[in-house]
């Protein structure tokens, strides 16, 4: 486990007051909003820009993180030393939710276990096509637990999940009995694929097609997750131009559409009879793309 | 909407990371929509950051959420 610099990460001396935490991280906070940022990375800078206030923001925890860091530069291998809370009691209250490095869950672990009895959460990553066909899963979970000498440590628990066909990004998947003494709450997420994109139910697909097939008219063949199928490029296709294929989208009582974006491709002119092709086009059609209509 | 796509209150707070009385002030305010579905978690992740982070006024982060939230109705549009 490496040790973090939580003043280099917001960028404040170790003497900072207060109210110099607090304005270095809304200065952060806005340069990183996942929302607005077009910073590289602004999701992962912000949450350690929200670990590192999570500490230094609370006056125990700031105190605590203080005396063990001494000594220890960022990047180093770290062992927090047994029983190196003691004499520390942390406030349960105000823990703001979120995913946490290693070495915040180790040191800080027992205010993230929340108290028996009550539902956890996770968040679960799948593939497009789990929601076309349903799948099992193997989902490993991080559990802050606390051992006999009152130390926290890490605890892996492997769990099967059964995805439903038909599953929605943001969509909550129940497993009755599976938290610690409560439920536990699966938030499912998709992968990003370089070739579907979601939208609530509807498939969004890139079709590359050849001029003659847009010009012409066509009858292709598109992988899509349910299967692959025949579908009908209209004459006169341009890019850009969305074809909607019904009920192909994820299933469902109501299911979602298939969209096909159209995106013409050309063949490169580099073989001489692909060259000739198109310096006859060029002499022979009176074509100009830029004429106003 | 369908009833299998709104989720509880009891499930929200759990995800959400917010307690019952936060959002039930916040839905007495009109701040929060009365059915939850999975754009709701969105909104209300949104609204306690911004409430948590910049010391933000309910009602101020209600505003920004529907101005976040417009702003990605128009993303979509542009994809």
């Amino acid at each position: 486990m490496e040790f973090k610099d939580y003043y280099q990460t917001l960028g404040v001396g170790q003497d900072a007051s207060a109210d110099e935490i607090r304005k270095a991280f809304r200065k952060l906070a806005r340069k990183y909003h996942p929302d607005v940022s077009k910073e590289a990375g602004a999701e992962a800078r912000m949450k350690e820009v929200n670990e590192a206030y999570a500490v230094l923001s609370d006056p125990e925890k700031r105190a605590a993180y203080d005396q063990l860091g001494r000594g220890y530069q960022p990047g180093q291998e770290f062992r927090p030393p047994p029983d190196w809370d003691a004499g520390f009691e942390f406030s349960h209250h105000d823990m703001p939710g979120g995913d946490f490095s290693d070495f915040f869950s180790e040191l800080f672990g027992r205010m993230g276990a929340r108290a028996h009895g009550q539902d956890h959460f996770a968040k679960v990553l799948l593939d497009v096509e789990d929601a076309f066909h349903g799948a099992e899963r193997q989902i490993q979970l991080r559990v802050p637990q606390v051992d006999a000498r009152g130390r926290v440590a890490l605890e892996t628990r492997t769990l099967n999940v059964k995805i439903p066909k038909g599953v929605r990004a943001g969509q909550l998947i129940r497993l009755a009995g599976q938290g610690a003494g409560g439920d536990l709450l699966l938030e499912v997420h998709f992968k990003p694929h370089p070739r579907y994109r979601v939208e609530g139910r509807d498939l969004h697909v890139d079709l590359p097609v050849a001029p003659w097939e847009a010009a012409l008219g066509a009858v292709v063949r598109v992988e899509a997750p349910g299967g692959a199928l025949n579908v009908r490029i209209p004459a006169g296709a341009q890019s850009g131009r969305v074809l909607r294929v019904r009920g192909k989208g994820i299933p469902a009582a109501t299911p979602g559409d298939l969209l096909l974006a159209i995106r013409v491709v050309l063949p490169s002119a580099d073989a001489p009879k692909a060259r000739e092709l198109y310096e006859q086009m060029a002499r022979d059609l009176a074509f100009d793309p830029r004429a106003q209509p | 909407m369908s009833d299998d796509e709104l989720i509880t209150l009891e499930e929200l707070v759990v995800v959400c990371a917010v307690s019952r009385e936060w959002v039930r002030e916040r839905i007495d305010e009109g701040l929060l929509p009365e059915r939850f579905d999975t754009l709701a978690v969105r909104r209300v992740r949104r609204m306690r950051a911004l409430e948590r982070d910049f010391d933000a006024a309910p009602e101020l982060a209600a505003l920004m959420a529907d101005l976040l939230e417009e702003l990605d109705a128009l993303r979509a549009r542009l994809r």
